[in-house]
């Protein structure tokens, strides 16, 4: 590269665009299937597509744990694996600030080929766009990806049934709480405190092959477990019940949030997910997930009620109950 | 205490709670932390009907008046200064508008997390004038006082504070017939020391001081209980870990060096003498009242709004009318519901009334 920062020029379609996609996105993303046409042209088995897309802002671009790459590819991945789908293939496109270290970019892209490649998913299709200063901050990637729907598999939101057990797939709030202090706004270091951001389709894949009798899996990613619990509890028109002192929370996020007044529940995730499925399978979905690369402290922390349908009561330390703060108001901005 | 031994004391302090059959009880507490654990720890719901938890004036947001907001506003799009405050303030209804109305006018607001940031940007941006709205009880009281005086080291001309400082033991005197028994703030009292409890109880008002933790806020009530029974005025540390009889002096002598007690008005509860904190005259120049020569401005609240009977425990949140129709934390009437540590906004996340 003949500069050190991404120039306008870099987005104009001519030579320093070339320059820029052969000697970042290509060197990263290269697969027989990344082609220089216009679009990629697949082989695709048959059956049911998992399709879906989603934009990342996350500032700042590197935290503890992981940047903006690695949450772009985590956070596709996860979405298609929460409907049963093996994720195949991804595009992404970038709009870039100009200015924005090429060094960085190259960083960015090594993340996202790393976890795309973990993850089973191919970069097939990609798009590069430089903003003028100041109208992005940094760099924003957006990526869409397709994956297939395992048979026998029918997990949906409406799902959950009274008797299910909640079970998430780790402790709560790592991703949201390692931003909140990569900011440094509040002079508080956690040293061992890192992004849970992670993807999860072997994960997944593991539960899935322990039993396919699993009626709801879905990504904790901003709100948090508790936003998730209230979107089921809606969706599915049921009670959940919550064990507070079964929810697993490390040391560093419980820290944090009670020198800052947060609750874990609320913080984001980005390599968590929350699971229902009916009691007994928990055991199977349990010793699957323990087994597993990023669910070591998965737990099953409430079961679905068919009464208070919409409401999340927690049975708290004391043995008292009370209800989860419906989520609302201002969450954390640009956390993903 | 050992982890065993802390348990059989909240078992004790349980079934105490639990088991009280004697005349109805009204516990205040006064510190926005109390009321959010006792909501999250689910406390009222163990309560027998003779017990009542009133949450009082424990939160800055919630007694800051009208007036107040009024004052920040005029400085803002009048004097075209750049306020700096703590963000739960920014929502916070004023006569005609709030800070939050006065941004979509032209005002500039900037939320910031500590005093002494406020400093750090008055000094980044020397063509605009910043005011800190220093609003807060002991615990904050300090830290803007360390950062008038960063302020006057540096020479900053920019930099003033609107004051509306707060301090609680007139407030308590205030307000004992609103309440058996107090649960006084923990934090507060590492500042304060308990030695102003011991007065208070010589003027016939009760309370006990505790922590945050499950077990400590039990111990308290169900000590408050026993005390209760005695038919005199009574004092306890509940919390002796980090309060002391004498308190944080340095902050103590800090706040004595910078600031003058004066008579202060509490939203909904009304003026309280001697309840207030303002700068004193070696620092008029860092006072934003004098600096502008602001006029005497008296806030008009809505008159549906029932914060102040809130506070006094005389009304609860859901029998005021605008409770979860016209006032709800998306878009509050009164400061009460603005906070998280509130208490109408503590009510409607909960689900009570």
């Amino acid at each position: 590269m003949t500069t050190d920062v991404v120039t306008l020029a870099m987005g104009g379609g001519g030579k320093e665009t070339n320059e820029l996609i052969d000697t970042i996105f290509k060197k990263h993303f290269s697969n027989p299937d990344l082609t220089a046409d216009d679009a990629a042209v697949l082989d695709f088995p048959a059956g049911k597509l998992a399709f879906t897309t989603d934009g990342f802002i996350v500032s700042p671009v590197d935290f503890p744990g992981g940047n903006i790459g690695k949450i772009s590819i985590c956070g596709t991945v996860n979405d298609l694996s929460c409907m049963g789908a093996v994720p195949m293939f991804l595009s992404c496109a970038f709009v870039i600030e100009e200015g924005f270290p090429v060094a960085k970019l190259d960083e960015i892209a090594a993340a996202m080929e790393k976890t795309a490649k973990e993850a089973g998913i191919r970069i097939v299709a990609g798009d590069t766009k430089v903003a003028g200063k100041g109208q992005v901050d940094g760099v924003f990637i957006t990526t869409t990806g397709i994956g297939r729907v395992m048979d026998g598999v029918h997990t949906a939101g409406s799902s959950a049934r009274p008797g299910d057990v909640v079970i998430v797939t780790g402790d709560i709030g790592r991703h949201g709480c390692a931003i909140l202090l990569a900011r440094n706004q509040f002079d508080i270091t956690a040293e061992k405190l890192t992004s849970d951001c992670a993807p999860l389709a072997g994960t997944v894949q593991s539960m899935l092959a322990a039993t396919k009798n699993i009626h709801v899996i879905r990504d904790a990613t901003r709100g948090g477990v508790g936003t998730v619990l209230y979107e089921i509890a809606h969706q599915s028109s049921v009670g959940i019940v919550l064990n507070q002192k079964d929810i697993p929370v490390s040391g560093e996020v419980n820290g944090v949030c009670g020198m800052l007044g947060l609750e874990p529940l609320y913080l984001a995730c980005e390599g968590r997910m929350v699971v229902f499925a009916p009691e007994q399978e928990a055991p199977a979905i349990l010793d699957a997930l323990h087994k597993g690369p990023y669910s070591g402290n998965a737990a099953v922390i409430g079961r679905v009620v068919a009464d208070h349908a919409g409401k999340v009561i927690v049975n708290t330390e004391i043995g008292s109950q009370t209800m989860l703060p419906q989520p609302g108001g201002e969450l954390l901005p640009r956390i993903c | 205490m050992s982890g065993e031994e802390k348990n059989d004391a909240e078992l004790t302090a349980r079934e105490i709670i639990k088991s009280y059959d004697g005349r109805s009880l009204r516990i205040m507490e006064v510190c926005g932390t109390h009321t959010h654990e006792i909501f999250r720890l689910g406390i009222r719901n163990m309560l027998p009907q003779n017990i009542r938890l009133i949450s009082g004036p424990g939160c800055p947001v919630c007694v800051t008046p009208t007036g107040f907001i009024d004052e920040a506003v005029m400085l803002a799009l009048e004097k075209h200064c750049t306020i700096t405050t703590f963000g739960d303030l920014v929502r916070v209804p004023g006569t005609e508008m709030s800070l939050a109305g006065a941004r979509t006018k032209g005002a500039h607001v900037e939320i910031v997390y500590s005093p002494l940031d406020s400093v750090t940007y008055a000094e980044a941006h020397p063509d605009e004038q910043v005011v800190f709205l220093s609003v807060g009880f002991e615990t904050t009281t300090p830290a803007s006082c360390i950062s008038v005086r960063q302020a006057k080291q540096k020479n900053l001309e920019n930099y003033s504070l609107l004051t509306a400082n707060k301090t609680m033991d007139n407030a308590y005197a205030a307000l004992k017939d609103s309440a058996d028994a107090f649960l006084y703030p923990g934090h507060v009292s590492v500042i304060t020391g308990t030695h102003i409890y011991e007065k208070l109880k010589d003027e016939g008002v009760s309370g006990v001081v505790t922590g945050f933790t499950a077990g400590e806020i039990l111990t308290a009530l169900a000590v408050i209980i026993n005390g209760t029974q005695k038919q005199k005025p009574f004092f306890r540390n509940c919390y002796p870990r980090v309060v002391t009889e004498e308190g944080n002096v340095n902050a103590q002598r800090l706040i004595k060096e910078t600031m003058l007690p004066c008579d202060s008005e509490w939203r909904g509860i009304g003026t309280i003498p001697m309840s207030g904190l303002t700068l004193n005259d070696s620092y008029a120049a860092f006072d934003s009242r004098r600096k502008y020569a602001l006029p005497q401005v008296t806030g008009h609240p809505n008159p549906a709004c029932r914060c102040g009977e809130v506070l006094r425990g005389s009304c609860l949140p859901g029998e005021c009318s605008c409770f979860g129709s016209a006032c709800t934390p998306e878009h509050p009437v009164g400061a009460c519901m603005v906070s998280s540590e509130g208490a109408c906004a503590a009510y409607y996340k909960y689900g009570l009334n």
